[in-house]
């Protein structure tokens, strides 16, 4: 396939952002997409949803950090990252030369702290904020805003309220119904839903006797996790009118279209990226040739194209 | 110093041999990467039995550009590590690498100091300066130092200790390197074993006025400084990545 049918077959907008193609690198897998530099050539692909980003510098939990599990990975960071102003100082500018879309995820612990750094990165030409009301390694991380849908809503609309960007609310899966959260953050005025956060787990040092991480329980990602995002995905899709952004365990193209399928206008690679530096690229080569495969014109011909079976009368 | 870009590329096993009881020595033939990787890097290896989502850390522990190939020496720690040492020649796996800051290669006759598996990134410095260097190794047991026969062709002299005295000094590095710095004139110590063992040493060599280096080990997963697993506090208060920064840093920025 020659670049520009590649080209057309992917191209998509996103809430106002145009993406060259509907595949994004998932907050926190990435780091600032400089580090995949030698691997990815970061302004071919969809955007890159960067490391969440906290009013204050933080240095993230103590112990040991991440742990391998069948089919996937905890991890319990702790959302450390420099700040909000080392981030506006030294990385946007550094990031720049890459000429690609910059997503940047945002962490609080208070409806004002949301509030505050919508404000001082809707200063800059970042493309979209992605609301983090997930994260399950921090109480600062939002997980008491993603779990409750007014306390949900009142992030959505502290944000919305400091900024003109689109706003991308992420949400957490270790909620009963995520169709409550999502219609909570859709009401207040969200421009777009990730779906999923990682799913709260935890590890046992058999030996001894002791937690694997240092911080107890962390976040499981990966591949086992993807029947559970492609089954909110489909769930959100059919409440809410706003695009979500499909993420949880995507490897390979095959993944992606499931989630596309599902309802999700674009999809974020996380994990995988740990698996295989350069494999958004091979991801959206593969995602082009299903599609041409298939005769459809555009990616928008795949999302929410599943086909239920009818059940007779 | 400038760093080779990072790639990844396909390695075929050339050759695996378990060399003590439990640890491995795997031959890979990973040409382009053996061409460019410096003493004290690393490799982070993807297995492909569908097992492993995560690479696992590895140094590079002898180098031979020419050939196309590298060795790593590795313990059997967990179900990674079981499933590399079943692998045979021929076999494949997937290398990104060569990753992260290796030693300092101004040094004339440095002294290098490894505990048990920290000997192997050593070896690659021992390697790279041909008879340049001595080293003191130190293991539980007359079994954990194997590795006198890898270091032999590349080194001056070797000191050997063991906890328990069934090879060489009985005691740890730490307790016989004051003797070994009366013997000679070191420009340089690098050191690479458990971190008790290295601030031990760091300190030591402080106190005599020699420049030391230390390599850090720290589970990480993508190996390029993204994922902040592998984050460490500098004596500075600064935060830095063991696979980015490091895994060899100066004793003075890590211990305080």
């Amino acid at each position: 396939m020659n670049c520009v049918a590649k080209d057309t077959l992917l191209a998509t907008d996103l809430c106002g952002i145009k993406m060259k193609t509907p595949i994004l690198t998932g907050s926190g897998t990435f780091g600032f997409g400089e580090e995949f530099a030698d691997f990815v050539n970061l302004s071919s692909i969809g955007g890159v949803v960067v490391k969440g980003t906290t009013l204050k510098p933080r240095r993230g939990n103590d112990g040991v950090r991440i742990t391998e599990t069948p089919a996937g990975m905890l991890n319990c960071i702790g959302l450390e990252n420099p700040g909000v102003e080392v981030f506006l100082k030294e990385t946007l500018p550094r990031i720049r030369q890459y000429d690609m879309n910059v997503i940047v995820n945002i962490s609080g612990s208070s409806v004002e702290d949301y509030g505050l750094l919508a404000e001082k990165l809707d200063a800059t030409d970042i493309a979209a904020i992605e609301v983090n009301i997930s994260c399950p390694n921090v109480k600062e991380g939002g997980i008491v805003f993603g779990t409750d849908p007014k306390a949900a809503a009142a992030v959505t609309r502290a944000v919305k309220s400091h900024t003109g960007k689109p706003v991308i609310v992420k949400l957490s899966p270790n909620v009963t119904d995520i169709v409550c959260m999502a219609k909570a953050v859709e009401d207040a005025g969200a421009d777009a839903i990730s779906l999923i956060n990682t799913l709260l787990g935890m590890q046992i040092d058999i030996r001894t006797w002791a937690p694997v991480l240092g911080n107890i329980t962390g976040g499981l990602s990966g591949p086992c996790v993807k029947p559970v995002a492609v089954r909110m995905v489909w769930q959100v899709a059919q409440a809410v009118h706003v695009p979500i952004i499909g993420m949880g365990g995507i490897m390979s193209a095959e993944d992606a279209v499931e989630f596309f399928l599902a309802g999700a206008s674009a999809v974020a690679i996380g994990t995988a990226n740990f698996t295989d530096p350069s494999c958004i690229t091979k991801i959206s080569d593969e995602l082009a040739a299903y599609l041409a495969a298939h005769r459809l014109e555009n990616i928008h011909d795949l999302i929410g194209k599943i086909k239920i079976p009818q059940k007779e009368a | 110093m400038t760093l080779p870009e990072k790639m990844t590329e396909t390695a075929t096993v050339m050759a695996q041999q378990e060399v003590a009881p439990g640890v491995y020595r795997m031959e890979l033939s990973s040409p382009a990467v053996a061409k460019v990787a410096q003493p004290g890097q690393f490799v982070q290896v993807r297995i492909f039995n569908g097992n492993h989502i995560l690479r696992r850390p590895l140094g590079i522990a002898e180098c031979d550009s020419a050939r196309g190939c590298f060795t790593m020496f590795y313990r059997i720690v967990g179900s990674g590590t079981r499933d590399l040492s079943l692998l045979v020649h021929g076999e494949i796996l997937n290398v990104l690498g060569p990753l992260g800051h290796g030693f300092a290669t101004a040094f004339h006759h440095p002294l290098l100091i490894g505990g048990g598996m920290g000997l192997s990134p050593l070896l690659s410095y021992a390697q790279a300066k041909r008879g340049a260097c001595d080293i003191l190794m130190g293991g539980k047991n007359a079994e954990e130092l194997f590795w006198q026969s890898f270091y032999a062709p590349y080194v001056q002299k070797t000191f050997l200790t063991t906890d328990d005295g069934s090879l060489g000094s009985r005691g740890f590095t730490t307790t016989i390197f004051p003797q070994v710095l009366k013997q000679d004139t070191y420009d340089g110590v690098l050191v690479c074993g458990p971190e008790i063992m290295m601030r031990g040493i760091a300190k030591m060599a402080a106190q005599a006025g020699i420049p030391c280096q230390v390599s850090l080990e720290k589970r990480m997963a993508c190996g390029l400084g993204a994922c902040l697993s592998c984050s460490i506090d500098m004596t500075d208060g600064r935060r830095k990545k063991v696979c980015k920064d490091g895994p060899v840093f100066w004793a003075e920025e890590v211990f305080a």
